[in-house]
């Protein structure tokens, strides 16, 4: 019938690279040197044309900090192109390995990305100064509703349903922390609400798209949209007149660790931030080893790669993704009260402004690994911090060109051009039992 | 990888000897009859099921009781938030009346004022002023069916277009730019911005269905991008003043259109239905005539339906995929052309496509992807809107409901066993 979205066949799953028009060419091992050469020769290119003079300073330490480590001054031209020499070798490297038939080893893109980003930096911030720390510090902080929305969207990908309605879970997150902490007056009460809330979304989502079948992309579309129209809704008729009772909760508070927080450079970056964000630490943790070392991590994956198989060897394959789905939106939702409880205290209109999105983009970009994800999650933090740090100096980069970084890298993820994303084979195809 | 033994798209040109059957394609049965076909055909357990398919196939009762559903819901939204219900609410056991009358105040009150916002105003005296509302609804009617047609025609070749905003923005911010930075006369600049603004919307929808041709990249994925991408450029084109910004201006919005590339008003300057509606007509007839008469339209049903037999039959999947995605962003890029030379003329912003983008998934997937179907649901949701508006100014409802209902409606429809299940009628498959 002409009008149907077709059901995944079994050898291509929702979000997965069709394969009626997928070129065999592999080009995977071309991509790499192709890409970095490309980043080397533009930065070069931005040098020549206009290049800065005078000093860029790097500010390593935080005032409070124990041991005080020195700024690091540079001069901003010649560092910026020594960093262009250093991105060049890396790129002859990869060059190398490329022509020998060699694997590309994951340090390659790493320690380009950080000379890449330094020539850069220093270019850009000539006469000026970068404080390392929150720039990362604050990379690490706007990441996290993205790590908790990427592990959600993983989690649920593992298990074979397709998760579009992470932005939903965050926003009605954000919207039940709000509520809760404010009547409650404490931002932990918040946190359980929103992961209450972000369950309740999954449960739906599970409710449609295994029980009756339903096309899990429409589902997330629609509940999102579903969302969106529920807490803009409340906001004007509830939460607007009642402000004062309903919509003015408890922050969390910065939790310096006494020890760790005060490692120089690492410490203030990662150890002295909310709660939250050491809930984000150990989640992570969690969730990567439940599901590669334990049995109920096996099951899920069973589920979302080979249903059949598993409902063979007596999975309950529908039980199961039920179960890891509502886990899913449980961990989708506590990234939601970042929002209402850390960001700032109270909810807004829209106030997850796509952050949902950007996560599914992790989701894949991290090829529906937790840590992986968790890392593009960081980078597209790192993007948006990065723009916002840079506005500040007065770049001359445009802010709308960075802030659309983790998008186009996630185009050119799924066109293959980063390596290639393979999702779990049955992911998005609903499974009934014969 | 699984998909090494496929052949490549360039390595599978047409061969020309095969295509007997798909020669016919002049002559196409009609869908509604393949549809009834099928249902009896199929036995219910191994008929896969989607959303659509439900919708297409799903009973028509099936479909009021769930546009009754979500009105229900809606109302109950209403009742649960209104301050006089609530106060009533509390002393319930003394004196009910009190609680009935203030909950039938709050929702015929609700949905009365929806009827006076979207279709006839019987407060007012000037017949001219009471059916002023309906021009409103058709004017919201406008670029929803637009949409809806960039959505569903995208949905007959299995592909979902998500990225209906981004190909707005990107459209809009290009027919804004011909529509104040050039001077013409009104013959050569309304078309050449309407033009113009359809061919951006297409370069922007083509780019994900070259992606998905060429490199297998998922549409769903590439379109959400492409929004984003395109918010960002247009973001960027607003400060620059050689593109789209104001001289002297510091918000992001571009000078308002010249008047030679407005479209002109249909019934007279008394009304803000303009050119944009009729536009919206004659593409559901194009669009029609595409899906079901022209030979590109079988291709595409083909291709939707299987692409693997299509592929079989000696059609190029990736060049359809490419071709629709063109269109789709043709037809969404047109809708948000219909935004800054109709709607919005005062000038290109990044709100442009006021949420259209999504609607129109919504009014796709409730017209069933037929162009007559998507033309009464556009109608339905234009309905919604221009009464939502009413609600908000007169009762001090949030317009915000209408996108709940609006939301509901689809997901009951895209589950007639839930429905079902709800008013606890018998299942289809029992008969």
């Amino acid at each position: 019938m002409s009008t149907a979205i077709e059901q995944p066949t079994p050898d291509s799953g929702g979000l997965a690279p069709d394969t009626v028009v997928t070129p065999t060419r592999s080009a995977g091992t071309r991509k790499l040197p192709i890409i970095l050469g490309v980043l080397t020769i533009a930065l070069a290119i931005v040098l020549l044309r206009s290049g800065h003079s005078g000093k860029t300073r790097f500010q390593l330490a935080v005032d409070s900090d124990f041991v005080q480590l020195p700024d690091i001054v540079v001069p901003s031209g010649p560092t910026a192109w020594v960093m262009v020499v250093i991105s060049l070798a890396l790129t002859g490297e990869s060059v190398r390995r490329m022509l020998a038939h060699l694997r590309q080893p994951i340090w390659i893109p790493i320690a380009f990305a950080i000379a890449w980003m330094s020539g850069f930096l220093s270019w850009a911030a000539a006469d000026s100064r970068i404080l390392v720390v929150s720039l990362l510090g604050g990379a690490v902080a706007l990441a996290v509703p993205l790590v908790f929305g990427a592990l959600g969207g993983v989690l649920g990908e593992r298990a074979g349903v397709v998760n579009i309605a992470i932005e939903g879970q965050l926003l009605l997150g954000a919207f039940a922390a709000a509520i809760a902490a404010s009547t409650t007056g404490s931002p932990w009460a918040g946190l359980i609400a929103a992961a209450v809330a972000g369950a309740l979304v999954a449960l739906v989502l599970g409710l449609f798209a295994i029980t009756y079948f339903v096309d899990q992309v429409i589902v997330g579309v629609v509940l999102n949209v579903l969302v969106l129209g529920l807490t803009n809704f409340l906001f004007r008729q509830v939460l607007t007149p009642n402000a004062d009772t309903l919509n003015s909760p408890d922050r969390f508070q910065r939790l310096p660790i006494p020890i760790l927080g005060d490692i120089p450079l690492i410490g203030p970056i990662l150890f002295r931030q909310t709660p939250l964000v050491y809930l984000l630490y150990i989640v992570v943790v969690v969730v990567a080893y439940a599901l590669y070392r334990t049995r109920w991590g096996l099951r899920v994956r069973a589920v979302g790669e080979h249903p059949k198989a598993a409902d063979t060897v007596g999975i309950k394959v529908n039980r199961t993704r039920y179960r890891t789905i509502l886990l899913a939106g449980a961990i989708a939702g506590m990234g939601g009260a970042y929002y209402s409880l850390v960001s700032v205290s109270q909810f807004n209109r829209e106030m997850t402004g796509g952050a949902g999105y950007i996560a599914l983009a992790a989701v894949i970009f991290g090829k529906w690994d937790p840590i992986r994800a968790t890392l593009a999650a960081l980078l597209f933090g790192f993007a948006t911090n990065l723009q916002g740090v840079l506005s500040a100096i007065g770049s001359p980069v445009p802010s709308q060109f960075m802030l659309m970084l983790p998008y186009l890298v996630t185009i050119f993820a799924v066109a293959g051009l980063v390596g290639r994303s393979r999702p779990p084979a049955a992911d998005g195809v609903p499974y009934r039992q014969q | 990888m699984s998909d090494d033994d496929q052949p490549t798209p360039e390595s599978e040109k047409p061969d020309r000897t095969p295509r007997s059957d798909f020669d016919v394609a002049t002559e196409p049965t009609e869908p509604a009859e393949v549809d009834t076909a099928e249902d009896a055909s199929a036995t219910p357990e191994d008929r896969s099921r989607s959303v659509l398919r439900e919708i297409a196939s799903g009973d028509a009762m099936a479909g009021v009781l769930a546009v009754f559903l979500a009105v229900f819901v809606g109302s109950v939204m209403i009742a649960a938030t209104d301050e006089t219900v609530r106060q009533t609410a509390s002393y319930i056991t003394a004196r009910p009346s009190d609680f009935f009358t203030a909950l039938w105040e709050a929702i015929s009150g609700a949905y009365s004022a929806m009827f006076r916002g979207a279709i006839f105003n019987y407060i007012l005296d000037n017949p001219a002023q009471q059916w002023r509302p309906l021009t409103e609804t058709l004017k919201f009617a406008g670029p929803l069916i637009l949409g809806g047609l960039g959505v569903g025609l995208a949905f007959r070749a299995a592909l979902f277009n998500i990225g209906g905003r981004g190909q707005m923005l990107i459209a809009g911010g290009a027919a804004g730019w011909i529509g104040f930075q050039l001077d013409l006369p009104m013959v050569i600049h309304l078309p050449l911005a309407i033009l113009v603004g359809m061919l951006f919307g297409a370069l922007w929808g083509g780019i994900a269905g070259l992606l998905k041709a060429r490199t297998g990249a998922h549409e769903v994925i590439v379109t959400i991008m492409l929004n984003y991408v395109g918010y960002y450029l247009l973001f960027y084109a607003l400060t620059k003043e050689w593109l789209l910004k104001t001289p002297g201006s510091v918000n992001p919005k571009s000078p308002p259109m010249h008047d030679t590339a407005i479209l002109p008003k249909v019934l007279g300057d008394t009304f803000n239905l303009h050119f944009g509606f009729v536009l919206a007509l004659i593409a559901v007839a194009v669009v029609w005539w595409l899906i079901n008469r022209s030979t590109l339209g079988y291709r595409i049903r083909a291709v939707g339906e299987n692409p693997h037999a299509a592929r079989a039959s000696g059609i190029n999947v990736g060049r359809t995929y490419t071709v629709v995605m063109m269109i789709a962003g043709a037809l969404l890029g047109l809708a948000g052309v219909n935004q800054v030379l109709g709607t919005v003329s005062s000038g290109v912003s990044l709100d442009l496509d006021a949420s259209i983008g999504f609607d129109a998934i919504t009014v796709a997937l409730l017209g069933r992807s037929r162009p007559l179907g998507i033309l009464a649901a556009g109608l339905l949701f234009g309905a919604f809107k221009a009464g939502g508006f009413t609600m908000q100014a007169s009762e001090n409802i949030s317009v915000d409901l209408v996108l709940v209902v609006q939301s509901l409606i689809v997901l009951f429809l895209a589950a007639p066993p839930l429905v079902r299940a709800i008013f606890r009628l018998p299942a289809q498959e029992a008969k």
